[in-house]
């Protein structure tokens, strides 16, 4: 049988192949390359001297710090809301599908300026927060705040689609042959949804490390205090600093590969035991 | 056990999908519940489960009320219809699972677990199947799967949803005699769902026939096709031929046609008869009837007749008197079973 691609000449192929080699190289690699060589334009030494530097190790910290709270309270909201939207009809079901995509199409100022609105210093809640004695805005709860609401629609988007196809009936099972809720959802909806899961899990992750715009509102710009990495390259940028914000800048995409080098190991390993689901 | 259903109510909007349903099964019984699509059946066997809940009505097994009993602690072993095995488990796992997840307390030790699984297996005929994965069987092993795994928590009742509705004809039929012949050996109170009558009637001890939520008529296979309670029974447990007729003094009269004595009372007026196609028989005189063709069929010879422009399709012995194509004659309805519009 001749596929529709098959019958396309070997020139009109070559030409595709190359064209998509030469997008992903100018699009994707090049940037890469170059932020590395800044990075190590004057040398190595100078590069670990930019991650010595106070600063910018507490960005680094504080970065994976607002990482390690909003991922998993993300994945916990993500999940939940998935499991309400695919497995319950209720009033108002569509109404929550389109209010989670919100952070999707608001803008990531917008996203930081409703926290300022809300718990600044003039804001609606500001005086009590004040009063109490906690700081919210320009501070980490603030920057965990913007960062959940930004990353907020990762996980569910990701699972309900995977979560609606594979419909009710295996944790109807489950239950039928004694299982608590609790059981349920470990032993048979988890497995399920591990892929989706693990998928919508690093999309969150990988924004959470480099949200800017959000964060930039929310932040103060208290150097040592509230800069996350993306602030710092900022910061180090405007300082004339090439070396250092292009470190910093290196330091995030390795991140970013890192993540993606989890996501390849756990796939690999799943994937040997049992069937690929 | 004993099951005893009580008034049990349910809708979904305003179509309801149960409505006032009573329905005894005895200790060891296997009952059909028989239905077209949307008539509530399964519905019905998701309330008993615990899985959905009645509006209104009790639900008694084995003499424990199950008002407010989650489905987890019902012991109801439920055959889902697309068999909802555990796909990420395989097939030792799926069977196990319902002893793995109890409490530490009731719990089975390991090899007994093992031992009962070993056993389920063989008892379902797959013994050499527990390594694979639901993906690598075909819908007939996974029924037997679907079904083992349900009985490894000793229910107190088995609930089977369309369990042949998946599968192609041929297996559905190997599959039948297996499982009327599982639950003779074992005597476990079963209950199953289906819209295929041939199903229910080669199975079951009991059919309950349920049309929009309500249940007809129950009742064993052979009363149920001697005397259907209503039209509706009578039609959909196979081919009937539908004449209008009026009822008058114990008689029923058909246009143009034989008028036949009812065997029991019916309301005088406008009624439905309705007869199988071999139930009516030739009358050899000129009458309404026009012969279009005649068919040997085995046994039974397939003739076409038109009445009155209306076409019907009788059966006859092969052998007696043979309608001749282009002739007319009259027709005998006297076993024709009357009901009052």
């Amino acid at each position: 049988m001749t596929t529709p691609a098959a019958q396309e000449s070997v020139a009109t192929r070559v030409v595709l192949i190359l064209l998509t080699a030469a997008l992903l190289i100018i699009l994707l690699v090049l940037p890469l390359v170059v932020v590395l060589a800044e990075a190590f334009r004057k040398g190595i030494p100078a590069a670990l001297a930019t991650l010595s530097d106070p600063d910018s190790l507490t960005s680094i910290r504080l970065t994976l710090t607002v990482a390690a709270i909003s991922v998993p309270l993300n994945t916990v909201f993500g999940v939940s809301a998935a499991w309400c939207i695919s497995r319950f009809r209720f009033p108002g079901r569509g109404a929550l599908v389109t209010l989670i995509e919100l952070p999707f199409s608001v803008s990531p100022v917008i996203s930081g300026l409703v926290w300022v609105l809300l718990f600044g210093i003039n804001g609606w809640l500001g005086t009590f927060m004040d009063r109490a004695g906690l700081q919210i805005i320009f501070a980490l709860p603030g920057l965990v705040l913007a960062t959940v609401f930004v990353t907020f629609p990762f996980v569910a988007r990701t699972l309900i689609p995977l979560m609606q196809e594979q419909d009710a009936s295996e944790e109807e099972a489950a239950i039928t042959l004694g299982a608590t809720g609790w059981q349920m959802f470990s032993r048979v909806t988890l497995p399920n949804i591990r892929w989706g899961l693990i998928y919508g899990v690093l999309l969150c992750n990988a924004r959470a490390m480099g949200e800017f715009g959000a964060v930039a509102v929310v932040s103060g710009h208290i150097r040592g205090q509230t800069m996350t990495m993306p602030l710092q390259v900022e910061a180090l940028f405007n300082d004339y600093d090439w070396v250092g914000a292009f470190t910093i800048a290196s330091l995030l995409a390795l991140l970013a590969l890192a993540t993606l080098a989890v996501k390849a190991a756990l796939e690999w390993r799943l994937g040997r035991r049992g069937s690929m689901h | 056990m004993n099951v005893e259903m009580r008034g049990l109510t349910k809708s979904f909007g305003p179509t309801p999908a149960l409505n006032a349903v009573d329905l005894s099964v005895s200790n060891g019984e296997f009952l059909a519940i028989l239905g077209p699509s949307g008539s509530g059946k399964t519905s019905l066997l998701r309330v008993l489960a615990g899985l959905e809940f009645a509006e209104s009505g009790t639900i008694v097994i084995g003499g424990r009320a199950m008002e407010g009993v989650p489905a987890r602690e019902r012991g109801v072993g439920f055959v889902f219809q697309n068999y909802a095995l555990f796909r990420h488990m395989t097939v030792a796992r799926n069977i196990a699972f319902g002893l793995e997840i109890r409490p530490r307390r009731l719990r089975p030790r390991a090899h007994e677990i093992r031992d009962r699984v070993a056993s389920l297996l063989d008892l379902m005929g797959i013994g050499d199947l527990g390594g694979r994965y639901p993906d690598q069987l075909s819908g007939g092993q996974r029924q037997r799967v679907a079904l083992a795994r349900a009985l490894a928590i000793e229910p107190a009742l088995l609930l089977l949803d369309e369990p042949f509705g998946a599968l192609d004809a041929k297996v559905r039929k190997t599959l039948r005699v297996w499982l009327k012949d599982l639950h003779d050996r074992i005597g476990l109170t079963s209950i199953f769902v289906t819209h295929d009558q041939a199903e229910a009637m080669e199975m079951a001890d009991r059919v309950a026939v349920m049309q929009a939520g309500r249940i007809e008529q129950v009742d064993t296979p052979d009363c149920l096709y001697a005397e259907p309670a209503s039209a509706f029974v009578h039609e959909f447990l196979g081919e009937a031929i539908r004449l209008d007729c009026l009822v008058a003094d114990g008689v029923a009269r058909f246009p143009g046609l034989p008028s036949a004595v009812l065997p029991t009372a019916c309301r005088p007026g406008a009624a439905i008869a309705l007869i199988r196609p071999y139930e009516i028989g030739f009358i050899v005189r000129p009458g309404p009837a026009h012969v279009v063709s005649v068919h040997a069929n085995g046994p039974l010879k397939r003739v076409r007749l038109l009445i009155g422009g209306v076409g019907i399709e009788v059966l006859s012995p092969a052998e007696g008197w043979t309608p001749v194509v282009g002739e007319n004659c009259d027709l005998e309805l006297s076993k024709a079973r009357v009901y009052p519009v």
